[in-house]
């Protein structure tokens, strides 16, 4: 599975997706980024004249990357007509350093555990100089969705 | 390890996961992980792998989809725990 083939998995729409590529993935993890466009609707409320990326955003993109990007590499030897979906189910994230309008990071996972249609992982996000901005464990349920 | 033993390791285990106070006060063998203890699937799997830490087995996926009461739940238990002593 290539991360074209992960990518065009992924089941959200272009308003909700919060993830560019991913760089590097296998059994164990896998790392992407994404860009935080300065024209995303919610900056102009959060907040007023001063727009920073909502932590609820930032667990969005980490959960995004980490875990439904990854879980859908770690179904590669499911038939195609497969339509893999997680539900986030919790999480744990400290909020570090602020994310700006424009910033790029780099999220990268690492797996817990993957059992009984569960995947937990570790996940970090860092911005382009490795400064850490968030940090973590998120897990979700595997759905199973028919064809079509 | 006695069945009583078993059944107060597994309360002991479970009562992080659940907010039915009353129900897990009152565990029995009949006690219902979902219904009667409001365990969603998500939590059920880290039950399971807690079990397993616990008591120092492993669980496979067939025993883990029987997995829904507390009588089930201690038969696999010394069934797996029998396995591992011989």
């Amino acid at each position: 599975m290539t991360a074209t083939e992960i990518l065009a998995k992924m089941p959200y729409g272009k308003d909700f997706l919060f993830v560019d590529e991913i760089l590097k993935f296998d059994e164990n993890g896998i790392t992407g980024t994404y860009s935080f466009r300065r024209d995303l609707v919610f900056y102009e409320s959060h907040f007023k004249n001063n727009p920073v990326t909502p932590g609820v955003i930032l667990t969005e993109t980490m959960a995004q990357i980490g875990l439904v990007c990854f879980g859908i590499y770690l179904l590669k030897d499911q038939d195609d007509d497969a339509k893999p979906a997680f539900a986030m189910t919790s999480n744990s994230i400290e909020f570090l350093k602020p994310v700006y309008p424009g910033d790029k990071v780099w999220v990268t996972s690492e797996k817990i555990y993957f059992r009984f249609s569960k995947l937990s992982c570790k996940v970090v996000m860092k911005n382009s100089i490795g400064e850490m901005l968030c940090k973590g464990t998120i897990a979700g349920m595997l759905i199973q969705q028919g064809n079509g | 390890m006695s069945k009583e033993e078993i059944i107060a390791e597994l309360k002991n285990i479970i009562t992080p996961y659940s907010e039915e106070t009353i129900a897990l006060q009152s565990i029995d063998d009949d006690t219902d992980f979902l219904k009667d203890l409001k365990i969603n699937s998500a939590n059920l799997v880290d039950i399971v792998l807690d079990i397993e830490d616990r008591f120092n087995i492993e669980i496979d996926n067939d025993s883990m989809a029987k997995m829904l009461t507390v009588k089930a739940t201690v038969d696999i238990i010394e069934n797996k725990r029998q396995g591992n002593a011989g």
